[in-house]
């Protein structure tokens, strides 16, 4: 019951929180401000992560093809590994770990130090003016921060793949760019958008509900990303059965 | 009467906070709301700014009963009120310049140059214009409780709360906030509601006086009138005397009981 209670809190949430999406987005500085906090400062770990995951497929990705003599779609294998799953799923939980427990941590500082109880006080809904540009960074990030990875992704599988590895460079790029349709970009697009709503709402409710107490907060954002991480699993098993 | 309130019940988690409490504030005047740990009266205040709803009776703030107001209406009726929180409650991501303004770039279209003239004036009246481009982790206790004073005071309200201003403070900011409320309440007719404990700094500067005592008011008055009172739990609060009616014991079986069923142990 309890579960059902609190996805119930949760979609309540959502709605007023969507409800307020418009009118945070009527101050650009604030979402921008947030897209930053989101977004630039976690550019750096999803670089890196999406450099040495790119490096793995590389190494894995020739090891299997060659027992099958088909090195030379090692491009097709890590471009669709990386835009369809690794991706949006490894960028998801790195902003779950990062970004999503900043948001938590925040927010919930600001309720255990009566700022949202003085937003509300002053007739400023916090959920206007704290919560909502948090959440729109979130989901504007994350699309962009999984095409980063990709990026990222695809120049390390290059590097051991045709650097290291000695497959063929053209051979590299040609059958990818010939194997991987817009279909396959798009259903990553989609899956980041997903996780980005998911993530960011779990992080936003852990903080603005969490206890007012430094164990409360603490529990928050254990939440978030225990939560964001299994949901980012499940909802990518979800798109995954629906787009095939 | 500016703020009203009716024969208040409030019940959480089968807990009752306030029982039966009667208790108005008057227009102009500086009403003190004073008693034991615990014993309602930041439940009281959540009441008046319609954080909380009783379970039972009427509080009624400007005439309207709280429990007729929708959400739109709350909030109008918050931007006539401010309230001093006791830590204050800076927002920790803006500078004392942009905390105190927060309200008028939220409610109003003033201009910034108005703005300013505006920030400049309230810090002015707390004695901090010199801090204006301070964030709120470089100021000290009594620092922060003055800026929040400002920022309360930024949208003139008709109403200011203070929550345990005294707290924490030393000597000098003590003063310093007595001061303040007092010049807040001659200087612009602004209705004070002062919730400590503070017997001897409240007697000082409140017109009215109410002592609250097992959820109800259990006398009211001038502070010299509570000062003088005969009853015992009136003078056990005004005095500080340790143990009485709120006794010092919290309730636990007896004695030998429990140190008999600690050796079984």
């Amino acid at each position: 019951m309890s579960a059902v209670r609190v996805t119930g809190q949760l979609a309540l949430f959502l709605l007023g929180l969507l409800a307020q999406c418009g009118p945070a987005l009527a101050r650009p500085r604030l979402v921008v401000q947030q897209i930053y906090n989101a977004g630039a400062r976690s550019l750096i770990i999803v670089m890196l992560s999406g450099f040495f995951v790119g490096m793995v497929l590389g190494l894995q990705g020739f090891d299997l093809l060659q027992r099958f003599g088909s090195e030379d779609a090692l491009g097709v294998a890590a471009a669709l590994s990386l835009l369809k799953e690794l991706g949006p799923v490894v960028t998801a939980l790195l902003f779950a770990g990062r970004a999503g427990t900043s948001l938590t941590s925040e927010i919930g500082l600001m309720r255990a130090t009566d700022q949202l109880n003085a937003m509300q006080i002053m007739a400023v809904d916090p959920l206007r003016y704290v919560v909502a540009p948090r959440f729109l960074g979130g989901v504007i990030a994350m699309p962009l921060l999984a095409a980063m990875f990709n990026v990222v992704g695809l120049f390390g599988a290059q590097l051991v793949g045709v650097q290291l590895m000695g497959v063929d460079r053209g051979a590299f790029w040609s059958q990818m760019q010939g194997s991987v349709e817009l279909n396959d970009v798009w259903e990553g697009v989609v899956k980041s958008c997903v996780f980005g709503v998911a993530c960011s709402l779990i992080a936003v409710h852990s903080g603005y509900t969490a206890e007012p107490t430094a164990e409360g907060v603490g529990l928050a954002t254990t939440r978030t990303v225990v939560a964001s991480s299994v949901l980012t699993l499940f909802l990518d098993y979800m798109l995954t059965a629906a787009f095939l | 009467m500016i703020v009203d309130v009716r024969d208040v019940e409030y019940e959480i988690a089968s807990r009752v906070i306030l029982s039966g409490l009667d208790l108005t504030v008057r227009r102009g005047r500086i009403t003190a709301i004073m008693g034991p740990s615990g014993t309602g009266k930041t439940t009281l205040l959540k009441l008046i700014t319609a954080e909380a709803a009783p379970t039972r009776g009427r509080v009624l703030v400007f005439g309207q009963d709280l429990a007729t107001l929708d959400r739109a209406q709350v909030f109008a009726m918050r931007k006539r009120l401010g309230v001093l929180f006791q830590n204050g409650a800076l927002l920790t991501d803006m500078d004392v310049f942009e905390n105190v303004a927060f309200p008028l770039r939220e409610h109003t279209d003033l201009s910034e140059p108005l703005i300013r003239a505006l920030v400049v004036a309230k810090l002015n009246a707390v004695g901090l214009r010199g801090a204006a481009e301070l964030m709120p982790a470089e100021l000290s206790g009594g620092m922060a409780r003055r800026v929040a004073l400002a920022r309360a005071i930024v949208m003139d309200p008709e109403i200011l709360i203070y929550d345990e201003p005294f707290v924490g403070l030393d000597p000098i900011s003590r003063g310093v906030i007595l001061r303040l409320v007092r010049q807040m309440n001659d200087g612009l007719g602004i209705t004070s509601i002062v919730v400590s404990h503070d017997v001897h700094d409240l007697a000082q500067i409140a017109d009215d006086s109410y002592l609250l005592s097992g959820g109800r008011v259990v006398a009211q008055g001038t502070p010299q009138e509570l000062a003088a009172s005969e009853s015992a739990v009136v003078r056990q609060f005004m005095q500080g005397i340790a143990d009485g009616p709120v006794p010092f014991h919290y309730p636990a079986p007896d004695l030998r009981t429990q140190l008999e069923s600690v050796d079984e142990r």
